[in-house]
């Protein structure tokens, strides 16, 4: 146990050495990984942000919902108390026929129209403010409301939602193909450094090999490289993100002054930023692994 | 113990260096392999150490089948052997001592363990003074002396060197047998490939003389 910690803090310590000895192509072939990632990085964290911002509109939608014109005052009773009982719904509020008309009679462009009326023309109806739901649920509700007797027209403002929704979703697809595409390039960036550095240590593994040197002892130093490289290009695009974040927050603050509202951009959390750190790790000792499994069995002592 | 059971080895190309060797060379013992250049010395060493694998026949090295060995299982056989290379396989790019403790590295030694054994082997062969030197600033004999404390500082109970004392002149090379002589004294089995005629006329030695890939017997 103590030999296996040792053999492992010893090949982590070379791969360190192995990082700072080749400052310049380390710190490239990180920044290049940096960038890489920041694309769908800056894409997610967006979208995060977008979803926090369209929950808080989007997913509370309104239903409208129309009585009959004949509808009695018993009828819009019935409709109150049953509403009242009714799953999902946050709030609602009854507007009469005359409530309706004046707000007609008040829109100045409407206002001659709607003075010119023999009879009012408009029906009593409930606005329901429904709790956060999905748009589904929402078309079922929207169906359940429809049936009651009183009811002439349920109007949904389901559009809006659905159209938010499927644009999370659609970028929700963007991230992960580029997240594919981009841990793809990192693997490749990280296979060829490992390439590189297993040429220019040919004679060393060759020669431990050949005084018995296992195959995973001379692996593991190429490993651990690979993972920082993968960790620490990762940790790069974190911190491109975190820099654009913080001066887009910057100029939000007056616009936010402005409207009299808190508005900003969230950063990753901690959470995201931990799995980003463990996946690009996970990435480049992928991509070591495989290089190193292509290029050591190339280097046999003669 | 090392034993050859009717070696053969072809070369990819078609080459047969070693052609239906048979011998065995005893625990304890002091062993020199001659013959001409291109006579199958180094190939022979090469096959104990399973750097080349034999096309017919069996090799047992401390009673284990080198051929039915695992690829897995060859750096622990290495790890038994003490090896001296022809061309010396010294890293250039690493001081005396740390070439001596590469054999120890790969053991996983901690490093305080490891560095009094590497100075241990590097007074041995009289290179202590030069543990801190580079090796293009050695001498050839001094070099040579380098390749045989790497291979001695994990103590092996096998050593194989192939020409330690090549291009040497005559007082150094008896300086170096010295040194493998002192190994065999405390048990170690030693087998010396060399042509030097000076060291084959000392007939305390037990010598296999190969022509042609052949053992003259
Ligand atoms: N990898 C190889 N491929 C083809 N032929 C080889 C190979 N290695 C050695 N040979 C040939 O096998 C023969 C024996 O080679 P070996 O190196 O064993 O000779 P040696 O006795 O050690 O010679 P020297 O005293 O010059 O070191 C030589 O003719 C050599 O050309
Ligand atoms: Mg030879």
């Amino acid at each position: 146990m103590k030999i296996w910690l040792s053999q492992h803090w010893q090949a982590l310590n070379r791969a360190l050495k192995q990082l700072t000895n080749t400052p310049l192509s380390s710190l490239l072939s990180i920044i290049v990984i940096g960038i890489a990632f920041s694309l769908p990085l800056g894409i997610y964290t967006m979208l995060g942000n977008l979803q926090a911002i369209s929950s808080d509109t989007a997913s509370t939608p309104q239903l409208s919902v129309f009585l009959k014109l004949k509808a009695s005052q018993a009828d819009i009773e019935n409709v109150n108390s049953q509403l009242e009982e009714f799953p999902y719904i946050a709030s609602f509020q009854f507007i009469s026929k005359e409530i309706a008309l004046q707000q007609l009679q008040q829109e100045s462009n409407l206002n001659e129209v709607a003075n010119n009326l023999p009879k009012n023309p408009l029906p009593d109806a409930f606005i329901i403010n429904l709790q956060q739901i999905l748009p589904d649920e929402l078309e079922n509700i929207r169906a359940v409301i429809k049936k009651w007797p009183e009811i002439e027209h349920v109007q949904v403002d389901t559009d809006w939602a659905r159209r938010v929704d499927a644009l999370l979703r659609l970028g929700q697809l963007a991230v992960l193909m580029l997240a594919v595409v981009l841990g793809l390039a990192l693997i490749i960036v990280v296979f060829n450094t490992i390439r590189l550095q297993v040429l220019t240590k040919r004679d060393e593994i060759e020669v431990i090999k050949l005084i018995g040197a296992t195959d995973s002892f001379i692996r593991r130093p190429f490993l651990y490289f690979g993972a920082i490289q993968g960790m620490a290009g990762a940790a790069a695009g974190w911190l491109l993100i975190a820099l654009g974040i913080q001066a887009i927050n910057e100029s939000l603050v007056e616009l936010a002054q402005l409207y009299e509202t808190d508005f900003h951009l969230n950063y990753l959390s901690f959470y995201d930023s931990l799995s980003l750190l463990i996946f690009s790790a996970l990435l480049g000792w992928l991509g070591a692994r495989l290089s190193v499994a292509q290029y050591l069995s190339q280097i046999e002592p003669e | 113990m090392i034993s050859f059971v009717n070696v053969t080895k072809r070369y990819p190309d078609g080459f047969e260096a070693l052609k239906n060797v048979a011998f065995t060379i005893h625990s304890g013992e002091l062993v020199l392999v001659a013959g001409h250049s291109g006579a199958g010395k180094s190939t022979m060493l090469k096959l104990i150490a399973a750097i080349e694998r034999p096309t017919y026949g069996n090799i047992l090295v401390s009673d284990q089948n080198v051929n039915a060995l695992k690829k897995s299982m060859i750096p622990f056989l290495r790890r038994s052997l003490g090896l001296i290379f022809q061309d010396q396989k010294i890293l250039y790019d690493r001081n005396v001592f740390a070439n001596v403790m590469l054999p120890l590295q790969i053991r996983g030694f901690q490093n305080k363990t490891a560095a009094g054994r590497v100075r241990a082997a590097l007074d041995k062969v009289g290179l202590l003074r030069k543990e801190n030197a580079y090796p293009i600033t050695l001498s050839g004999g001094e070099k040579q002396r380098l390749c045989i404390a790497r291979a001695v500082v994990h103590r092996p109970s096998i050593l194989i060197a192939d020409e330690p004392t090549a291009n040497l002149d005559v007082d150094y090379a008896q300086s170096i047998m010295e040194v493998f002589r002192s190994f065999h004294q405390v048990g170690v089995t030693v087998v010396i490939a060399t042509h030097d005629t000076a060291l084959l006329n000392d007939n305390r030695y037990r010598i296999l003389t190969l022509n042609q890939g052949k053992l003259v017997v």
